[in-house]
């Protein structure tokens, strides 16, 4: 029945390479669903410019070894620092004029604002990478007698795992996560118990952008920095938020990890659906359940 | 009321009495490439003006019919009607799909939707063998016309291209007035209360969806005979993405404002195309401005200016805003 597409069972270590890719690739999904998610929830903002944001992760990480020698580890801490800060500039000066306004308004405005970052570094960079080095204590990798697993790749998702982790505890287990969720559902209320939430907005919008920021320096040594990087993850990332809904925290991490392996089991088996296997996902999930699988119906 | 619509018919003689003296004033291929994506921006804004509904992957039905387009006439030696009536209706067949799998979800989840649909229409465009890659099809002959009107002749083509513009602008605004295009905005501004009444709303939807999608593949569709190509720039999202800034530039929810924004866009391309990626900088500084101070586009603006008053709007205006609204529909 599947003859036309040419089904061969792939030698084992190669399979496990893919699934490494998908892996991988799902890290950086889950942690780029993961601050989309963080922002649409409290300023109902889809924020088009995330993959912009994880691109200047990327080039900050590469300005701080090429112009002030800062390896890769400060630049973990730096940069999405440094862009975060970007992101809370960006906040007060342009995002807090839209919130009144229909949401798709926020789209827009995000819209433009990846295209002039975008442009701007393509102006400058043309559209060929830039080569970042993996830092030496993560060169090398070794023998699981099944693969060989390089340690920059594990290192990359443990990382995103942990993050992942911490930030799914702090909204759903800490205090400020309460403030936070409850200034979801009704901030006109939380900001009468005397909670700050325009500030809470700020910091929020700038954690999600530091979260896209920190995607970025992980993503330099791995695909090469480049100023197209964002724009080609980011519709990707669209598709899996639109599988997994928006509506928590945990099914954004699941959907990434997952929609990862989906696209690596995909290229062992049948390469040339590869890159449009997650939007075919997405059409059957919007035919079974259009509101993805763990988002509220709206 | 009557006085509106004297000068709109005023204004409508002076605007076609313009283009038909175009191309002996200006570059006649900087026109038709204008007035391709003028019909492309006004089918947009069927759906997001009058529908409210934000679709940010029709760069796929319009890229997607320049393709069927180009390869019919090249490759099967269609005649241009033919090979442009292919490219329609595989561009409204496409939005068949695209619209029903995409009204499922609202607002954001839409446009999201299109997005990565269109996306998977770019990744299909890149591999298949038909459509050349990289390269894309090249060298598209014009062809003769019904057998008869020499299309390489630019003129000829000019006045083709103005025609097929004409017809499908007469499509749109016929339909925006019809009771169809009331039922639509009514499912806009309440679904709930227009579903109520006993509409279908997600009937309707698809058809405006249908509609939209095969009004852009004819411009997509007439840009690859045109310019005798079609390729990769034509189905991606930054496409997407440019008409969406043709319409909010001229005015959201405006007959004539997607017109103006193409007419305005394509002639900032062409004056500051020496100026390589500043363009899309340039572009996204427009986004900017426009969502945070110029909502209204310019024929917006200078339709409520030419009814004396001045009243915000937005995709979704509330009903106390939708006289000066339909004032600036009738111009």
């Amino acid at each position: 029945m599947l003859d036309w597409i040419h089904l061969t069972v792939p030698p084992a270590p190669a399979m496990f390479a893919q699934l490494l890719v998908g892996l991988i690739n799902g890290a950086f999904y889950a942690l780029l669903s993961l601050g989309l998610a963080v922002i649409f929830g409290l300023l109902n903002i889809i924020n088009f410019a995330h993959g912009a944001q994880y691109m200047l992760g990327a080039f900050c990480a590469w300005f701080l070894l090429n112009a002030l020698g800062l390896g890769y580890w400060p630049a973990l801490i730096l940069a999405p620092i440094i862009v975060g800060a970007v992101g809370i500039a960006i906040e007060r000066l342009l995002l807090r004029h839209i919130y009144g306004l229909d949401h798709l308004y926020g789209l827009l405005l995000t819209f433009g604002l990846a295209l002039i970052i975008e442009g701007v570094f393509r102006q400058q960079f043309g559209s060929s990478g830039q080569p970042y080095a993996i830092p030496p204590e993560l060169q090398g990798g070794r023998n699981l007698g099944f693969m060989f697993l390089p340690n920059y790749r594990a290192w990359v998702i443990v990382a995103s795992v942990a993050v992942c982790l911490a930030t799914w505890f702090t909204i759903e287990r800490t205090r400020l996560g309460a403030y936070l969720r409850a200034a979801t559902e009704n901030p006109v209320l939380v900001q009468a118990f005397g909670i700050n939430v325009p500030r809470m907005i700020t910091l929020t919008y700038g954690a999600g952008v530091a979260l896209a920021a920190l995607a970025g320096v992980m993503a330099a040594p791995i695909y090469q920095v480049s100023p197209l990087m964002g724009s080609n993850i980011i519709i990707t990332v669209f598709a899996v938020v639109v599988i997994g809904g928006m509506g928590s925290i945990l099914g954004a991490i699941v959907s990434g990890f997952a929609l990862g392996l989906v696209e690596g089991l995909t290229k062992v088996f049948y390469p040339e659906a590869s890159s449009t296997v997650i939007f075919v996902v997405m059409a059957l999930v919007l035919l079974i359940k259009p509101a993805g699988f763990f988002g509220r119906a709206r | 009321m009557a006085e509106i619509g004297r000068w709109n018919r005023i204004l409508a003689a002076v605007l076609l009495g313009l283009a038909l003296i175009a191309p002996f004033i200006l570059y006649p291929v900087f026109v038709m490439e204008a007035l391709c994506f003028a019909l492309f921006a006004c089918a947009f804004n069927l759906l997001i003006g009058y529908v409210g509904l934000l679709s940010f992957g029709h760069a796929a039905f319009f890229g997607a019919a320049a393709y069927v387009t180009a390869h019919t006439v090249k490759v099967w030696g269609f005649p241009p009607e033919l090979g442009i009536f292919a490219g329609t209706a595989v561009a409204a067949l496409l939005g068949m799909v695209v619209g029903w799998l995409a009204i499922r979800r609202q607002g954001i989840y839409f446009a999201m939707i299109t997005l990565a649909l269109a996306q998977m229409v770019y990744f299909v465009a890149l591999q298949a063998r038909f459509t050349g890659g990289e390269d894309g099809i090249q060298a598209v002959p014009r062809g003769k016309l019904l057998g008869v009107l020499d299309l390489s002749d630019s003129l000829t083509m000019y006045y083709f291209v103005l025609a097929v513009f004409l017809i499908g602008f007469a499509v749109i605004v016929r339909t925006v007035r019809s009771p169809f295009g009331q039922v639509i905005e009514a499912i806009r501004e309440n679904e709930p209360r227009a579903v109520s009444l006993g509409y279908d709303a997600d009937r309707y939807k698809l058809l405006a969806f249908i509609l939209s999608a095969g009004l852009s593949g004819l411009a997509g569709s007439l840009k690859s005979l045109v310019f005798q190509l079609a390729s990769l720039t034509d189905v991606q999202w930054t496409m997407s993405g440019e008409v969406v800034l043709m319409t909010l530039v001229g005015g959201l929810g405006t007959v004539l404002g997607p017109v103006v924004g193409a007419f305005f866009l394509t002639a900032m391309q062409h004056y500051l195309a020496q100026l390589g990626s500043w363009v899309t900088v340039v572009q996204g500084v427009i986004f900017v401005f426009c969502v945070l101070v110029f909502r209204r586009g310019i024929v917006g603006v200078v339709a409520s200016y030419a009814a004396g008053r001045r009243k915000p709007a937005g995709i979704a205006p509330a009903a106390a805003e939708r006289s000066a609204e339909s004032c600036a529909a009738r111009t």
